[in-house]
């Protein structure tokens, strides 16, 4: 699990500091036409302004909501088909090539093919999404099951627990921290294919919708700041999950690190 | 209530274990040792129902054993592997009390004093990564002491504590395992702590592992750890143990045990 101090966190914000001010330093040197593209404190600006701008909060929902929808349902589907596929050898056998045929396919080529079966463009980008974020997910979820201690669930057993108790006390929560890592992978391919599925199918919300609308407006200022904002959604979502990792699963750390 | 029939076990074309025959009456402490790699955690795997032996049968009560039988609980030799990391000492031995179907207060409290006996109450609330390899010995040890089995299988469970600390862990398994009428199989290497502790000493041979002594322990009781290992029926007892476990054939003279020959 990586884990951030605060020496290391405080380095990467003085670097990024360090480029943004070099960048707005070139921008009024005049090193480009900052009529076309604009100063970065002119689109950190607007980043913030979009912030309290109705139409750009209106997509944002739309984008947050097709997002969080997508990520449960991949959450959903992976988990159990992971713990499933884990714990039963013979059909992760049966399966496996076909996820290894599947899975490099990029989720953006199967776009124009979605299109096609869904009219409605939330269900389209969710099937988008899901399939990208399905991967991480399931085979987390497969090698966490996998990665469990024989003896772990022997035991169980040898007090006369049942399958099914084993696979809920000591498979679940001895896989888990795999499944949140690969939960935390899934919620950034999640945005990605999101905001993906919005530039390149369109529709009438999301944010992608608004960077396109931007574009066509030639407003590089709105596109930067949309773009930056969603950059920074992604930030916030992995540290949130890294923090979530550590606080739940210290346990495991203490066991592959040998330190608390 | 446990008989051992013709039990053999093959790991691969390994034999581990070689017609092994071994009844166990209810009640009784029966106390297995045998040198190192000689099959008795294969024995009592199959025993538990872990794995499913390649040959003979193990019959419980009369009926042959399929699977993990009811009331049965094992002290594992890896305890630290048979603990849950995700899980607080207390939890860990509470865990296998909802098999009981006791609600959460009272396996709290059973645990609680399971923990205490074995001189771990203020370690309740640790998780096992953060105790010394013997304390996770002990909840181990606790786990199984808690949930009462019938039948109680203990795999070299006081290998990992201090001498004082094993007299004290032999001390209290013999008297929670009499309060309850357990009946207990326990696997040691130690030969003086299978005279100590059994009403029986069972010797297995070098792999493949078969009985090669089965011999009654007629001391005194109550057992008492400077006395009883004083008696000179103890260190008769011991020496012949010994004696079989090294594989050297006892050798009776009018004085009674003694010399060693090959
Ligand atoms: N899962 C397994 N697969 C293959 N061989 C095994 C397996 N488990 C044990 N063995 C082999 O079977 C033999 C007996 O093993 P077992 O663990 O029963 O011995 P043991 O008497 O408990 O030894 P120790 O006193 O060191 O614990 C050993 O030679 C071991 O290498
Ligand atoms: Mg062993």
């Amino acid at each position: 699990m990586p884990k951030v101090n605060g020496a290391s966190l405080l380095r990467g914000l003085i670097g990024t500091a360090g480029l943004l001010v070099v960048l707005e330093a070139a921008g009024r040197l005049g090193a480009w036409d900052t009529e076309r593209l604009p100063l970065v404190s002119t689109v950190l600006l607007r980043a913030g302004e979009l912030l309290a701008d109705p139409e750009f909060l209106v997509s944002a929902r739309s984008s947050l909501t097709t997002w969080a929808f997508a990520l449960a349902l991949t959450i959903a589907i992976a988990v159990p088909a992971g713990l499933l596929l884990g714990m039963v050898r013979p059909a992760e056998v049966a399966v496996r090539p076909l996820i290894e045929f599947l899975r490099p396919i990029p989720s953006v080529a199967l776009i124009p093919l979605v299109i096609l079966m869904f009219s409605e463009t939330t269900h389209m980008r969710i099937t988008v999404a899901v399939y990208a974020a399905l991967w991480p997910v399931l085979v987390n979820t497969i090698y966490g099951v996998r990665d469990v201690d024989p003896l772990a669930k022997e035991t169980l057993r040898s007090f006369g627990f049942g399958p099914a108790s084993v696979a809920y006390r000591v498979v679940l929560p001895g896989a888990a921290p795999f499944i949140a890592t690969g939960i935390r992978l899934a919620a950034s391919v999640a945005i990605v294919l999101v905001v993906t599925s919005e530039l390149i199918a369109g529709g009438i919300e999301g944010v992608g919708v608004y960077i396109t609308i931007a574009a066509s407006g030639n407003r590089l200022d709105l596109m930067i700041g949309a773009t930056i904002l969603v950059g920074l959604f992604g930030i916030l979502v992995n540290a949130v999950l890294v923090a979530g990792e550590n606080r739940l699963f210290r346990w495991h750390r203490a066991r592959t690190e040998g330190v608390t | 209530m446990l008989e051992l029939v013709d039990l053999g076990h093959n790991y691969g074309s390994y034999r581990a274990i070689d017609r092994v025959n071994l009844k166990v009456a209810q009640g009784e402490v029966v106390c297995i040792v045998g040198p190192s790699g000689c099959g008795k955690s294969t024995l009592l795997r199959s025993i538990a129902g872990l794995i499913k032996p390649t040959g003979g049968t193990v019959l419980l009560d009369g009926k042959p054993v399929d699977g993990s039988p009811e009331n049965l609980a094992v002290v594992f030799q890896d305890y630290s592997r048979s603990l849950y990391p995700w899980m607080s000492a207390l939890a860990n031995v509470s865990l296998p009390l909802r098999r009981r179907g006791l609600d959460k207060k009272k396996r709290e409290a059973a645990a609680m004093n399971a923990l205490d006996q074995v001189g771990l109450s203020g370690a309740a609330a640790k998780y096992p990564w953060e105790m010394s390899g013997g304390m996770q010995q002990r909840v181990s040890i606790a786990r199984a002491l808690a949930y009462q089995p019938k039948l109680l299988l203990m795999d070299e469970p006081f290998g990992s504590v201090d001498a004082q600390t094993r007299e004290e862990l032999e001390d209290l398994t013999l008297r929670v395992c009499a309060h309850h009428g357990m009946t207990i199989l326990l696997i040691t290497h130690d030969v003086d702590e299978s005279v100590y502790v059994g009403d029986r000493v069972v010797v297995l041979s070098k792999a493949p592992g078969t009985v090669v002594g089965d011999l009654p322990v007629q001391l005194p009781g109550p057992r008492d750890q400077i006395h009883t290992r004083e008696l000179e029926a103890f260190v008769r007892l011991r020496a012949e143990v010994g004696r079989l476990v090294r594989g050297i054939t006892p050798y009776r003279n009018t004085h009674g045990y003694g010399v060693e020959t090959r």
